[in-house]
C-alpha cells in the first residue's frame, strides 16, 4: 500500500488543476447540449400531427362561378375561388397599386408565380390567413362597392389590421401585410379534382 | 444570508436570546431566529415610505393569490382542444364557488399588471433603479417579462376564440424573423396551426415552468433588495446616520412596522379588488374579452382582435411600425426593444439626484409625457387600426422611446434642488 503523499501548497500544479476544471466544464456543457436535443425535438410536430397534415381533396366543378369555398388543409383555411371572366379582367390595370405585383417576394409554388397566381386561371387557391398576423381576410368580391371605394377591383379585406388583397391574393400598397397571400402546393389529379398539399414534388 | 455591509443593522446573530424547548431545538438545526432577526425585525426600512410603497407587497399578495387559485383551477380544468373550453364553463357553472375561483384568477391577472405597472412607475418617480439597486431593477424587469409570458399563455388556456386568435397573432410574430422564422413558429406550435399540442405545452409552461421561475426571481428580487436596502421618496441613503446602537436613525424595523402598514394596503387593495370581482369581473370586456366566451374557431376570426389591456401599449407599438424592405420584422423588433430598453434605465439616467422631489422641470415633464404616451398607446392598442389611432400610435411610440433614449441628456442638463441630509416629512 502506497503511503499517502502530502503535497505542500506551493507545490500544487495550479495550471494542471485549472486545465482539469475547464475540461470538466467543457465536457459537461457538451453533454448538456446533447441532453437538450430530445427535449427540443419533443416540441416539433408529432407523427400524428404530420399524418393529419396529409393532402385534402375538393371537387371544384361544384363551385358556382364567382363563388368561394373554404376547405381545410393542415387545419388552415384554404380559399378556393372560381373566378369569372369579369373577375379575371379586373385583375389587370392596378399593378401600380400593388406591393408585389409579380409575386417576387411572395410565397407560392413556381406554377403559381404568374399573373393569375394559379395553375388554372379559373380557380384561385390560397391559404386564407393574412400574411400580416394570420387573421382570415374576408371576401369583398364586388368591384367598386360602396364599402371598399370606387377603385376597388374586388378581392379580400382583412378585418384585423386592414390589409387589402386583389382577386389573385396580391396585396395593395398601404396594407400592413407586406407580401401576397400564400398559395399552398396543389395539383389537379383529374379535371374535376383539386388536391391541396401535394404536387409533382410529392406531399408537402 | 449574513452580510457585513447590508442594511440589516439589527442585533448580530450571536446576541440573540438563547431559546429552549422546541424553538431551541429548531434553532440548533436551522437559523430561524437569525433569519427573522436579519430579514424582518432587524431589517431597517426608511421611515418615510408613502402610498407608492404598497405595491411591492401587493404584488406578492397577488402572486400568492394567483398560485392558490391557479392550483385549484387545475383540479377542474382539462387542457385539450376538445375539453378546455367545456371544462372552464364547467368550473363557471357547475363547480361550487368555481366561478369565484376562476374570476379571482382571471381578474387577478389584471390586478397583477396594475400593481406591477404602479410598482415600476414608483421606481421611475424616486430613482429606485439607480445605483446600488441596478440588479434589483434587472430582476424586476425579468419578472415583468416572465409575467407577460405567463399572462399570455394563461389567456390561451380557456380556448375561447380570442384565446385562439390571440395566440395565432402572437406566435406568428416569431415567423417574421429572417431565416429561422417559419421553422421556429412550427416548433412553438408543434403543429401547422395553433392546436392541441400548442395548448398543452402552454398549459405546462403556465402552471409549472413559469410560476417556478417567477417564484425564484421574486426571491432573487427580495434578496437583492435586502442586500442594498429600500430606496425612499427622498432618494437618499439612510445608512449614513446611525444611533449609538448602530440602528439607522431614518429607518424602522420592517417587522412589525411595515408588516402592519402593508396590511392596511392589502385591506385597501382587497376592497377595490373584491368590488371588481363581484360587480364587474370582466370589466366590460377589458379583463376578459367577449369573443372568449365562444369556443375557439380556426375558421372564424373575431371581428376585431385586440390583446388584453395590459399588452395593448406594446401591441400598439408593434402595429405602429410599417413594413419596410419587404418584411414586417421591424414592428416586432420595436416591440422587443420597448421591453429591452427598460433594462438599461439605471444607466440611462444621469441625474445626480434620485428622487423626482429634487429634480428639475425637465425630468418631470419627460416623465409626464411618457406616462400620457403610454396610456394613449394602451388605448390605441385596444382600438381598430383606423381613424386617428394609427397616427397617434406612431407619435406615442416615438415619445415612448424618446423618454428612454434621450434620458442621458435631459437628466444631465436638468436643474436639481438641494437634497436633504435626512428623510423629510416624518421628523
Amino acid at each position: 500500500m502506497a503511503d499517502n503523499v502530502v503535497v505542500a501548497d506551493d507545490e500544487v500544479d495550479l495550471s494542471r488543476r485549472k486545465f482539469l476544471t475547464n475540461a470538466t466544464i467543457a465536457t459537461g456543457a457538451v453533454g448538456a447540449v446533447f441532453v437538450a436535443v430530445p427535449f427540443i425535438e419533443s416540441w416539433t410536430p408529432s407523427e400524428r400531427a404530420r399524418a393529419l397534415g396529409a393532402p385534402t381533396e375538393l371537387d371544384v366543378s361544384k363551385i358556382e362561378p364567382g363563388q368561394m369555398t373554404i376547405i381545410t388543409w393542415r387545419r388552415q383555411p384554404i380559399y378556393v375561388v372560381r373566378r369569372t371572366p369579369e373577375m379575371l379582367e379586373h385583375l389587370k390595370g392596378h399593378d401600380a397599386a400593388l406591393k408585389d405585383a409579380q409575386s417576387e417576394k411572395s410565397d407560392q409554388p413556381p406554377y403559381a408565380k404568374n399573373e393569375m397566381r394559379a395553375r388554372k386561371a379559373e380557380y384561385l387557391v390560397l391559404i386564407g390567413t393574412c400574411t400580416h398576423l394570420g387573421c382570415l381576410p374576408k371576401q369583398r368580391f364586388e368591384a367598386a362597392s360602396a364599402e371598399m371605394g370606387a377603385s376597388w377591383p374586388g378581392g379580400f379585406f382583412c378585418p384585423c389590421h386592414g390589409s387589402r388583397f386583389d382577386l389573385a391574393g396580391r396585396v395593395f400598397e398601404g396594407s400592413p401585410a407586406s407580401v401576397n397571400l400564400r398559395v399552398p402546393p396543389y395539383e389537379y389529379p383529374n379535371e374535376r379534382t383539386l388536391l391541396v398539399g401535394a404536387d409533382e414534388k410529392g406531399a408537402a | 444570508m449574513a452580510s457585513n455591509n447590508g442594511p440589516a443593522a439589527g442585533a448580530p446573530a450571536g446576541s440573540l436570546p438563547k431559546r429552549t424547548g422546541f424553538m431551541g431545538w429548531l434553532n440548533k438545526r436551522m437559523p430561524v431566529d437569525e433569519f427573522v432577526a436579519e430579514q424582518l425585525t432587524g431589517y431597517y426600512a426608511p421611515k418615510n415610505f408613502n402610498i407608492w410603497y404598497f405595491f411591492g407587497s401587493l404584488a406578492l399578495v397577488v402572486l400568492v393569490m394567483q398560485l392558490l387559485t391557479g392550483i385549484f383551477l387545475t383540479m377542474f380544468y382539462k387542457p385539450g382542444e376538445l375539453t378546455s373550453f367545456d371544462s372552464v364553463e364547467y368550473i363557471m357553472r357547475e363547480v361550487d364557488s368555481g366561478w369565484l375561483i376562476r374570476y379571482l384568477h382571471s381578474t387577478g391577472a389584471s390586478a397583477f399588471f396594475i400593481v406591477v405597472y404602479l410598482h415600476m412607475f414608483r421606481a421611475l418617480l424616486y430613482g429606485s433603479h439607480r445605483k446600488p439597486r441596478e440588479l434589483l431593477w434587472i430582476f424586476g424587469c425579468l419578472i415583468f417579462l416572465l409575467l407577460m409570458a405567463e399572462a399570455f399563455m394563461g389567456y390561451v388556456l380557456p380556448w375561447g376564440n380570442m384565446s385562439f386568435w390571440g395566440a395565432q397573432v402572437i406566435v406568428s410574430l416569431f415567423g417574421s424573423l429572417p431565416v429561422i422564422g417559419s421553422g421556429l413558429v412550427e416548433w412553438i406550435r408543434g403543429d401547422y396551426v395553433i392546436a392541441d399540442a400548442t395548448l398543452n405545452r402552454f398549459f405546462a409552461l403556465h402552471v409549472a415552468a413559469l410560476p417556478l421561475a417567477l417564484v425564484f426571481l421574486v426571491i432573487a428580487h427580495l434578496m437583492a433588495l435586502h442586500e442594498v436596502g429600500s430606496n425612499n421618496p427622498d432618494g437618499i441613503d439612510i445608512k449614513k446616520h446611525k444611533d449609538a446602537k448602530g440602528h439607522y436613525l431614518d429607518g424602522i424595523p420592517f417587522h412589525p412596522y411595515y408588516t402592519v402598514k402593508d396590511l392596511v394596503g392589502v385591506a385597501g387593495f382587497l376592497l377595490i379588488f373584491c368590488g371588481v370581482i363581484f360587480f364587474a369581473p370582466t370589466f366590460g370586456g377589458l379583463f376578459l374579452e367577449g369573443p372568449n366566451f365562444e369556443p375557439a374557431n380556426p375558421l372564424q376570426t373575431p371581428p376585431h382582435i385586440a390583446p388584453v389591456w395590459y399588452f395593448t401599449p406594446f401591441y400598439a407599438m408593434l402595429r405602429a411600425v410599417p413594413s419596410f424592405a419587404g418584411t414586417q420584422v421591424w414592428g416586432v423588433l420595436v416591440m422587443g426593444a420597448s421591453i429591452v430598453v427598460l433594462f438599461f434605465v439605471p444607466w440611462l439616467d444621469r441625474s445626480p439626484v434620485l428622487s423626482i422631489r429634487y429634480r428639475g422641470p425637465l425630468y418631470k415633464i419627460a416623465l409626464g409625457i411618457f406616462s400620457v404616451a403610454f396610456i394613449i398607446l394602451g388605448v390605441c392598442g385596444l382600438k381598430p387600426p383606423s381613424g386617428i389611432y394609427p397616427q397617434l400610435a406612431k407619435i406615442c411610440t416615438a415619445l415612448y422611446f424618446a423618454f428612454f433614449l434621450l434620458m442621458p441628456w435631459y437628466t444631465k442638463i436638468d436643474s436639481v434642488k438641494p437634497v436633504p441630509e435626512r428623510v423629510t416629512g416624518h421628523a
